[in-house]
């Protein structure tokens, strides 16, 4: 252990922090980027149609002559500010079932957890398009559609984490000092569960942005004018048959990384706060 | 002992069944719910459809009814056979969902059955060679795997298997222009193979990850340690001990994943337009065709609660804690 820490410089433990570091860098610039970008950037440009990647323009351009490299900053930003307030609202509600179901338990551990296995019984992708289409679609059907259907899996993990602490002393002692129950979840319970909150949030990201591409990917999310990667990648179907691979495989790619850094953060975090692999 | 079993898969059975028309409810809310007119909704907008003909539709489906009275006059009318008829494809709902789901099937079945074959062998060897090179490079290429959006993959074996290299066609599942009488079954295949492709790269990374962790507790294990010292082979070991441990759990995984392969069929097809019950499902939803939707809402809830039944009573069965707890240990 000792020698290999002095072999590379490097321990696990920092090896993580700066994966830690480069990832958020990355997904905040990103973000940040899309955000301020300026729409002339990616605008509409017919001198220059289906350009192939060069200096000028890396990723090339598409068949309006817009740039595929601003273009999918912008998307993927778009992607990750719809992916977070989805995942942030699904995180809430999860938080809040999961500590609920696990102090009240009886009937209303039964009903929250039979609404989990009914959120999880239809394909995720099905109640996705759904909902978006309940919602008439768009911006907002998507953001809601997202939101509704991520909160099952991280209500199990908050319920398990709260089961552990339920019966501890001090939990008790509580009790016994005339605590009512939402006291003690607030003070007691929320504290505990926090950090395995918090990791599943970050977890929850990568899922929620996928899916939100998919869905814009088969025309049930962002509407077709709005730089996002589901959105060019539908376009790019048109053209690759001719061989405009670039129009598909960097934005792609681009997703990919994102999805990739944002599992990369969640993972090492769960590493760091688990006392048994946080010292390696 | 075996009464206790049989209580329990009933008990499961009852509880999915339950979960099964809860499900039901909430599509039906979600898609009556949609901005459409109920009506439209039934027979289209360019219907040429008579006043008369009109109202006798909205009867027999109840449409000016409240939601309640609505889903019970659904439900009747599903638990008869009669989902009602399609917008999108002018025909009888089940006929649809029947010929798209044969399609559906088969690239579903081939897919699964490759990822969790090749995937449970990968696992395994990785397994067993924890931090080798092969198991590093599996191990990585699990994880791009697993962050990847399907479509793209999808897109990318398109572009590169048809467009670049021509070894396969486009799309669709049989050549266009042919008559649906002359396709052979080489044909068929011929269109199958990258849809499945796709399919089977983007399900195998979990069954090898999974399999890889278990094959590494297990193989840590005193019983394996002893199994070494007795002098057996490892061929001996892996047959002996290993695979008993690892193949059920490992198949209950695959079976639980009947959610994500679905997601995932609906995706590839969408890509390769391949006329299954995915592009089916994103065409009923394009053109707010309801009674279509529903009917694949409610059979795609049914596939995915097959699977989720199974996976649980494999768990129930082959668990020995749960066998203990029967008096079977």
């Amino acid at each position: 252990m000792l020698r290999r820490s002095n072999g590379k410089g490097w321990n696990g433990r920092s090896r993580v922090f700066i994966l830690l570091i480069v990832a958020t860098v990355y997904l905040v610039g990103i973000f940040v980027w899309g955000i301020t970008m300026n729409p002339v950037k990616y605008g509409v440009n017919y001198s220059e149609k289906l350009v192939s990647p060069c200096i000028k323009h890396l990723f090339g351009t598409d068949f309006m002559g817009r740039d595929m490299f601003y273009r999918s900053i912008k998307g993927l930003s778009n992607s990750i500010r719809i992916g977070l307030i989805a995942s942030v609202i699904s995180s809430i509600v999860a938080l809040i079932l999961g500590i609920v179901a696990a102090i009240w338990g009886g009937w209303i551990d039964k009903v929250i957890n039979w609404c989990v296995d009914l959120c999880m019984g239809l394909p995720h992708l099905v109640l996705l398009i759904l909902i978006s289409f309940m919602m008439g679609k768009g911006v907002r059907g998507i953001t809601v559609a997202v939101a509704l259907t991520h909160w099952p899996s991280l209500t199990r993990i908050v319920r398990a984490e709260v089961m552990q602490v339920r019966n501890s002393q001090y939990v008790q002692a509580a009790y016994k000092m005339g605590k009512t129950k939402v006291q003690v979840a607030v003070t007691h319970i929320l504290p505990h569960v926090l950090p395995a909150y918090l990791i599943g949030l970050v977890l929850l990201f990568p899922h929620a942005i996928m899916h939100e591409s998919a869905v814009t990917f088969l025309g049930f999310g962002l509407p077709a004018e709005m730089p996002a990667i589901g959105v060019i990648l539908a376009e790019s179907m048109n053209y690759i048959v001719t061989g405009k691979w670039w129009l598909a495989f960097f934005p792609g790619i681009l997703l990919l990384m994102a999805v990739l850094l944002f599992d990369g953060i969640g993972e090492s975090l769960k590493k760091l706060w688990n006392p048994g692999s946080g010292n390696e | 002992m075996s009464m206790k079993k049989g209580k329990k898969i009933l008990s499961e059975c009852i509880r999915m069944v339950l979960l099964l028309v809860a499900v039901s409810i909430v599509a039906f809310i979600l898609i009556t719910k949609a901005p459409i007119d109920p009506l439209v909704s039934y027979i289209g907008t360019n219907s040429t459809l008579s006043t008369e003909a009109k109202q006798e539709i909205a009867q027999y489906w109840g449409l000016n009814d409240p939601l309640p009275q609505r889903f019970l006059t659904w439900a009747g009318h599903v638990l008869k056979g009669d989902f009602g008829t399609s917008i999108t494809y002018k025909k009888p709902v089940i006929e649809v969902i029947k010929s798209r789901f044969l399609y559906s099937g088969i690239l579903m079945l081939l897919a699964w059955v490759l990822s969790g074959v090749l995937g449970f062998v990968l696992g395994v060897i990785c397994g067993l060679r924890q931090g080798g090179i092969f198991d590093r490079i599996i191990k990585l290429i699990c994880f791009i795997l697993k962050s990847a959006p399907t479509f793209w993959i999808g897109i990318l074996v398109l572009t590169v298997f048809s467009v670049q290299l021509g070894w396969f066609p486009i799309g669709m599942a049989a050549p266009a222009g042919k008559l649906a009488a002359d396709v052979t079954i080489g044909d068929r295949i011929y269109h199958l193979i990258l849809p499945v492709l796709t399919l089977t790269v983007v399900n195998i990374s979990e069954v090898v990850l999974y399999t890889r962790q278990k094959m590494i507790e297990i193989i840590n294990q005193d019983f394996i340690l002893y199994a070494k010292a007795r002098g057996e082979s490892l061929w001996q070991i892996v047959r002996r001990h290993v695979l008993r441990n690892i193949a059920l759990p490992a198949i209950t995984v695959q079976f639980a994943s009947f959610s994500e392969l679905f997601g995932g069929m609906a995706l590839a097809e969408n890509v390769f337009a391949y006329p299954g019950i995915g592009t089916a499902t994103t065409a009923a939803a394009m053109n707010a065709d309801v009674p279509l939707l529903l009917g694949i809402a409610l059979f795609s809830a049914i596939f995915v609660f097959i699977g989720n039944l199974i996976a649980n009573i494999l768990y129930g069965i082959f668990d020995p804690r749960t066998r203990e707890e029967a008096g079977d240990a």
